[in-house]
């Protein structure tokens, strides 16, 4: 196992990559859930673990029954579907282990299966042919980057309430022109790794 | 939505709802993504919007089709599961038809499954109406959602660029930076608010805010 490949594969999907700022992906969860500090730090701790874990399962239902029975073309259905069941799994098993736990983070359970990027993580490190451990980084630097871009986000937007907005750009569009700012920002960190 | 429950509800209404009052992008700010990732030129906005509307009128068909016989407590696992079909169908149509465009968007077309908007409409209008209204609904909310693409990517490719669908329109410097990836977020902002601007001035008697 080689550590230096590993660690720029989590550098490079957290901030090279960033899914929100350079893949624009999970934008409906990343806006809608931004308002606040506490919501955006709850929603990163739960969406990192479930993250990591569908993207461990994903690969070895793909690995070891969709490739040996030749079925990749229904990769979409079989990973939405353990999405699904994971975190309808994990809501119930948290219920009943953790119930303090549930009762801080539970509401974001609910919300993980709407964001593309849980989706979009177990597709990519099939596309790309990462084996086990490297899909595990991929997935940790993902959910890192995803959590970075909530928690920058979320603190502009606490002060943002006190700014004065012109009337048609309050709200969403001015947190757009914001995330593009932010963006603008993160293209910097291009070529800092190349895989 | 209740009246639409009832048969008298016209089809251009159901239209006009997706595409005005309830447009996926500007209104709702759901399923944005695509709207940012693949909207750096009209072809790409167009493809990524035709197979929106693909999807969303034959979920709503066949939910639509099978809402008597789907229990209630497992319709969101068999929604899911139509939707899902769907995608991979579009997803390899589109992959054999036009493989230049698919590579660029390919990725955007099969997180389709993941679009709040489609499931919304699945679970709020389908399961509960009847076949044809249910696809005049899914045409209506597609089309809502392809216009906006095809705005957000004529607005980027033309100023960014100065062509139009690969045709040189504007013979001026372009302004490149809506081209970038972060461009793609000034465009959404700036369009947004125009839309909640011309909304709120003719559409609606009240105020509107997010």
């Amino acid at each position: 196992m080689d550590f230096g490949k590993l660690f720029e594969l989590v550098v490079s999907s957290s901030l090279v990559n960033n899914y929100v700022f350079t893949m624009f992906l999970g934008l409906c969860i990343f806006f809608g859930v931004s308002k606040k500090m506490e919501t955006a730090i709850g929603m990163s701790i739960t969406f990192t673990t479930v993250m990591m874990i569908s993207a461990a399962i994903s690969w070895m239902v793909f690995k070891f029954i969709m490739v040996p029975l030749n079925i990749e073309y229904l990769m979409i259905i079989v990973f939405i579907g353990i999405v699904a069941g994971l975190v309808q799994g994990s809501d119930t098993v948290m219920r009943k282990v953790a119930p303090d736990l549930y009762n801080k983070l539970g509401i974001y359970l609910a919300l993980i299966s709407t964001n593309c990027i849980i989706l979009a993580v177990p597709l990519s490190s099939v596309g790309n042919k990462y084996n086990f451990i490297e899909t595990i980084a991929f997935a940790l630097g993902s959910g890192l980057g995803f959590s970075l871009a909530m928690i920058i986000m979320a603190s502009i937007r606490e002060k943002l309430e006190l700014a004065e907005v012109p009337g048609p750009f309050k709200g969403l569009p001015m947190a757009f022109v914001i995330t593009g700012l932010i963006a603008l920002a993160f293209t910097g960190f291009s070529g800092l790794i190349t895989l | 939505m209740a009246e639409a429950t009832e048969e008298q509800v016209s089809y251009w209404e159901l239209i006009k709802n997706g595409i005005l009052k309830e447009n996926t992008i500007f209104r709702l700010a759901l399923s944005l993504c695509p709207a940012i990732a693949v909207t750096n030129n009209v072809k790409n906005g167009f493809f990524m919007g035709l197979a929106v509307v693909l999807v969303q009128v034959m979920v709503n068909f066949t939910i639509s089709a099978m809402r008597k016989f789907i229990h209630q407590r497992i319709r969101l696992p068999i929604f899911m599961l139509v939707i899902s079909g769907w995608v991979t169908i579009v997803n390899l149509v589109m992959d054999a038809a036009v493989p230049d465009v698919y590579r660029e968007v390919g990725m955007y077309i099969q997180l389709i499954v993941a679009f709040a908007s489609i499931l919304a409409r699945a679970e709020m209008f389908a399961s509960k109406n009847r076949i044809v209204p249910s696809v005049f609904d899914g045409i209506g909310m597609g089309t809502g959602f392809f216009i906006a693409l095809m705005i957000i990517s004529a607005f980027r490719e033309l100023i960014g660029k100065g062509q139009l669908w690969g045709f040189p329109i504007i013979d001026a410097k372009p302004l490149l930076i809506l081209i970038l990836p972060a461009g793609g977020f000034f465009a959404v902002g700036i369009l947004m608010a125009a839309f909640n601007w011309v909304y709120a001035k003719y559409f609606s008697s009240g105020g509107h805010s997010h």
